[in-house]
């Protein structure tokens, strides 16, 4: 065979192993019943691929072509080691058996339901919060492991080791392999939202890091995102999908070319990205019809009234805080009350803004929260408070380690101190 | 599959509840058991008494020493525990979730590690 045919068809695998690696994987973690059985005959497979697929051509199916493949594989390896282990033997006839009344293990809907099941799996609330996350972004988004620690400043040996003990609960405690049944379903739902939003706050407000894995990261949760609401439309599924995107729409706008940080008011608005502003409105508009929506709706709800706005001045605070209103009964939360108060203090003026936020923070909430304090500070400097503003501006910086807010905070010490 | 189910409370909170309180939520208990061994996931179980009444030892180089009170002072202390056959660890949770002492305190779920691979083999 010639180099450069060679070449094409590591180019046709490589974008097969793009669009179809993870299917082929959850589909291979079903019937092998085993992460790592399946991640090696994934590989084989892929590795099998490029000799025959080089002879024989592509397969019409190359997605069952390549199930069909690693599930042999597999039985191959066991049997392999089955001369050492006479248990293994059993089981690797057993998936022989299993084999034969299968009717169609790569048909469209099974596929889709085994992504489900592997992201419900890598979401398990067994599993610690960590652990899910860099499950899910291995497993189901099929990032390496160099690549999660880089985006949570670990080392792939952290994160390598936090993979292998997830895998050995799940083995061990016998996590099943399913979608969860109907009266589960909500609360085992939630977690997986959970675990997406996190994978997109890591993207979209992460401290540290380069600029490029925190696109990754907000990419790959929107991508999760997509795929969750193909599988299982739930009103919330559509709500986080739309959130995201509403907060995505406004990422070139956050912050300077230096990377310091401009607030929502004093954003550009020309530069938000309006295809997703319109795809995030259009899915609010789905999950309200429902009328089982929850938290993540609303939140995206008040993220489209916002992005729906030509201006700061030009929002419909009123809307912002009625929403607020429902968000708080819902899901009551110091934070949520914060948010609530910033925009009261637009609707009705600062000073019933930093009241709600000092009533907040005599509740002993949020004491140590640097928004809290920069929010207030803010209000304090609106109403001509500058030495109020000062003091809350200094609680804030105290109270953040992240670099742009770092900056951020200071500029506004020193404008006051100009002003003074 | 075999899970246990260790239940755990605050003595203390559980010593305070009203008497009639107390005489059903133990009712409950036994309702819970009967339920769950009609269905065939009971493999058994019991409540406990105080940790006032427990003992913990030790042997160190062959010898016995004791002394009062549980392994460690904790908030929640182990009430009960129920063994129990279930399908998977998701299955183990939703019987495990009907626990009534699990609206008070918190029940752990902890699948069974089997020892037979250990055993040599018998000498014939």
């Amino acid at each position: 065979m010639s180099e450069p045919t060679t070449l094409a068809m590591r180019d046709t695998l490589n974008t097969i192993y793009r669009t179809e690696s993870r299917r082929v994987l959850a589909t291979l973690i079903r019937l092998l019943g085993n992460f790592e059985l399946a991640e090696e005959a994934l590989h084989d497979a892929f590795a099998a691929a490029l000799t025959q697929w080089q002879r024989d051509g592509v397969p019409n199916n190359p997605r069952a072509w390549l199930v069909s493949a690693g599930r042999f594989k597999a039985i191959d390896q066991l049997r392999r080691r089955a001369r050492f282990d006479a248990s293994l033997d059993d089981i690797a006839q057993q998936f022989d058996l299993e084999h034969e009344v299968s009717v169609d293990d790569s048909s469209d809907e099974e596929v889709q339901d085994d992504q489900l099941r592997l992201i419900f799996t890598c979401c398990h609330p067994s599993l610690s919060a960590d652990a899910q996350l860099a499950l899910t972004l291995r497993e189901v988004c099929g990032l390496t492991t160099e690549e999660i620690a880089r985006a949570f400043l670990s080392t792939p040996a952290t994160i390598a080791q936090r993979i292998v003990r997830a895998k050995a609960k799940i083995r061990d405690a016998k996590i099943p392999y399913e979608v969860p049944a109907q009266a589960e379903l909500n609360a085992r739902l939630d977690s997986v939202l959970q675990v997406i939003y996190l994978v997109f706050n890591e993207g979209y407000s992460a401290s540290a890091g380069d600029q490029l894995t925190r696109n990754t990261l907000s990419n790959e949760a929107i991508r999760l995102g997509r795929l969750l609401c193909e599988l299982l439309p739930d009103p919330e599924a559509l709500g986080l999908l739309a959130l995201m995107l509403l907060h995505e729409s406004r990422s070139a706008a956050r912050t300077t070319a230096d990377g310091d940080l401009i607030l929502l008011d004093q954003q550009d608005r020309t530069v938000w990205d309006h295809a997703q502003i319109a795809e995030g409105s259009a899915l609010i508009v789905r999950a309200l019809e429902s009328r089982r929506f929850g938290p993540y709706t609303l939140q995206a709800a008040i993220a489209a009234v916002h992005a729906e706005a030509s201006s700061a001045s030009a929002t419909d605070w009123n809307e912002i805080v009625g929403l607020y209103d429902l968000l708080l009964r819902v899901s009551p939360s110091p934070v949520v009350a914060l948010n609530r108060a910033v925009a009261v203090a637009m609707r009705d003026g600062a000073e019933a803004g930093v009241a709600l936020i000092e009533a907040i923070l005599a509740r002993g909430e949020l004491a140590d929260y640097y928004l809290a304090h920069a929010a207030r500070a803010e209000l304090y400097r609106r109403l001509g408070r500058n030495a109020e503003a000062k003091s809350a501006y200094s609680q804030a910086l105290a109270l953040t380690r992240l670099e742009p807010e770092q900056r951020f905070l200071n500029k506004q010490l020193a404008e006051l101190a100009a002003e003074a | 599959m075999k899970y246990l189910a260790l239940v755990y409370f605050d003595e203390k909170a559980m010593a305070a509840m009203p008497e009639p309180d107390w005489a059903s939520l133990n009712r409950e208990c036994i309702a819970c058991v009967d339920h769950l061994k009609d269905s065939g996931h009971y493999l058994g179980g019991s409540p406990l008494e105080s940790t006032d009444t427990a003992t913990t030892l030790r042997v160190r180089n062959g010898k016995l020493s004791t002394t009062d009170g549980p392994f460690a002072e904790t908030k929640e202390q182990l009430a009960g525990f129920y063994m129990l056959e279930a399908r998977d660890l998701n299955e183990a949770i939703q019987l495990a979730s009907k626990i009534p002492p699990a609206r008070y305190g918190s029940v752990e779920v902890r699948p069974v590690r089997e020892l037979e691979a250990y055993r040599l083999p018998e000498a014939s």
